[in-house]
């Protein structure tokens, strides 16, 4: 690796403690920031000629702090700046420095520094632009490219959404039990919406969209470093890392989505599976359960199958209908019919989602799953409505694809159908 | 005589590489460890999951299970198993049985991603 790829990797692993300290120290979200990037420069200029130290984050957050400092003082009283090389040359005295003014603290500084980008105010786009500048430290370049938005108009989406924060009352105080666990809760809802962010991409855009499920698999780890024994916290590595893992798989050559079902499954990443499946196993001895570790849960069946036809469809079943009394939604049903379809056929599932329709009327998953009931049951008029709709509501050009494909097989079998009507 | 190698990384930094750098990482010892294949001199290589995925069992009486790694400075490595098993609660078995031969200290039970059997004569 060459010097720089090695510091900007040091820098981005050592981000979210040395920016949480920083922040706990100046309780100004942009004043620390700046700190950071002032110590970062100074890293970029030091660590080459003086070897990495031994604590970067430690180092970091000792000179992002002094350079602060002086810049006050420099404003204030026009001192001159100490000589760059007396605050890279950071003795072990510094550092034990730096570790005391951290290391008892930064599991809970690098909540808070996550937390703050979860604001209730904070639209949900909002709180993944500002997580990904600010805790993961993504240029606002790259957020735009995964958003695929414009520089100009991400660069607004952030100010704005730290403007907002800079006026909430941000808690500093160490938390209690329970409101360490409501911040823990908000944080991961909000690592899960990075992952969705890039995992609902389309076959053109997975591959710009994909850091995202990669950064949030990242911020999940890194949580869970800070939490070992929170099953939900395991579930939800493992769920990531479970959907992560088929990738490569979820796009066909023609850029159509292919369903679980359909899925070149040598082409699952079995390191990520191997992962996510000791995690689930984790999280399972707690006998604690809960909506991530349910859909681990699912996804670990999946995982688990060599071939579509060895799923344990009725664990399954019974996984989403756990999920359903634990947090009920139409979706978590329309996911249980499915299941249900494969073990006791597309009538029963049909039933289970026909009073679904007016909740879900724009959801496409909706029509094309239940385009997919009728179609195996033959009606194939009603399958084409339904498909029909499903294509008006698609999000991306592969599911649209996926559905023209349903279409075109219900066209190839007409001619051998009963009661198919010519529009 | 045979030596063990044992690797120590921050698991911040290696986790932060992209999947290219940590590939390039890969290609390079795999060069030093295709040189010792062919000598005859490379025993089994492992890449051990992240330590995420650990579990401790403390051989105190009754043994104690905890999550992640172990942690504790008091104690040293002294060796380690690569065992097969089919989850998490069957490793522990393993280890339980190999607590109640040995009790004290403790054992950190980590899923292998990688592993390489290597090519020294047994």
């Amino acid at each position: 690796m060459t010097d720089t790829a090695w510091i900007d990797a040091a820098l981005t692993s050592a981000r979210p403690q040395a920016v949480g300290a920083l922040l706990r120290y100046f309780r100004n979200l942009d004043t620390a920031e700046e700190a950071f990037q002032n110590a970062s420069l100074r890293a970029l200029k030091s660590w080459p000629q003086n070897g990495p130290p031994r604590d970067p984050a430690g180092w970091l957050i000792m000179v992002g702090r002094n350079a602060a400092i002086d810049e006050v003082r420099r404003s204030r009283r026009q001192t001159p700046l100490p000589a760059d090389e007396a605050i890279s040359d950071l003795d072990d005295a510094e550092d034990a420095l730096a570790e005391r003014l951290d290391g008892s603290h930064y599991r809970d500084d690098i909540l808070r520094l996550l937390f703050i980008c979860c604001h209730p105010d904070l639209p949900a786009t909002q709180q993944i632009a500002l997580a990904l500048r600010i805790v993961s430290g993504l240029t606002v370049k790259q957020i735009a490219r995964a958003f695929l938005v414009s520089e100009a108009a991400m660069e607004q989406r952030i100010t704005r959404a730290k403007a907002r924060i800079a006026d909430a009352d941000v808690p500093f105080e160490t938390p209690g039990a329970v409101e360490r666990s409501q911040r823990l809760a908000a944080v991961a809802a909000m690592i899960y919406l990075i992952f969705n962010e890039g995992y609902t991409a389309s076959e053109d855009t997975a591959g710009i969209r994909s850091p995202l499920c990669e950064e949030a698999i990242r911020l999940a780890r890194l949580l869970l470093r800070l939490f070992q024994s929170e099953p939900e916290i395991m579930g939800l590595t493992a769920l990531l890392l479970l959907q992560h893992a088929r990738a490569a798989a979820r796009f066909g050559a023609d850029g159509a989505l292919v369903l679980l079902d359909d899925q070149d499954r040598s082409l699952w990443n079995q390191k990520m599976i191997a992962e996510g499946l000791a995690l689930i196993d984790k999280a399972m001895r707690h006998r604690n359960s809960g909506p991530y570790q349910i859909q681990a849960a699912v996804a670990a069946l999946h995982a688990r199958a060599a071939r579509p036809e060895d799923t344990d469809w009725t664990q399954i079943d019974l996984l989403y209908g756990a999920l359903e009394i634990m947090q009920p939604s139409p979706v978590v049903t329309l996911n249980r019919a499915v299941a249900v379809s494969k073990v006791r056929g597309p009538q029963a599932a049909l039933e289970i989602i026909e009073p679904l329709g007016e909740r879900l009327s724009n959801y496409f998953h909706y029509f094309g799953v239940r385009g997919a009931f009728l179609m195996q049951l033959g009606r194939n008029d009603e399958a084409r409505v339904a498909f029909d709709r499903a294509i008006a509501l698609a999000n991306s050009s592969a599911e649209a694809a996926h559905i023209r494909m349903h279409l075109d097989r219900l066209m190839r079998d007409a001619p051998r159908g009963t009661k198919v009507s010519k529009k | 005589m045979l030596y063990a190698i044992l690797c120590y990384h921050d698991e911040d930094f290696v986790g932060s590489w992209t999947r290219e750098q940590d590939a390039a990482v890969m290609k390079k010892l795999a060069v030093v460890q295709d040189k010792l294949i062919k000598q005859g001199r490379l025993g089994p290589v492992a890449r051990l999951l992240p330590t995420t995925s650990a579990t401790t069992l403390r051989k105190d009486d009754p043994p104690v299970v905890l999550d992640g790694p172990y942690a504790e400075t008091k104690e040293q490595l002294l060796g380690f198993y690569i065992v097969d098993c089919k989850n998490l609660d069957e490793a522990l078995d393993v280890a339980r049985d190999l607590g109640a031969a040995n009790p004290g200290g403790a054992y950190e039970i980590r899923p292998v991603g990688v592993l390489n059997p290597g090519s020294v004569p047994t």
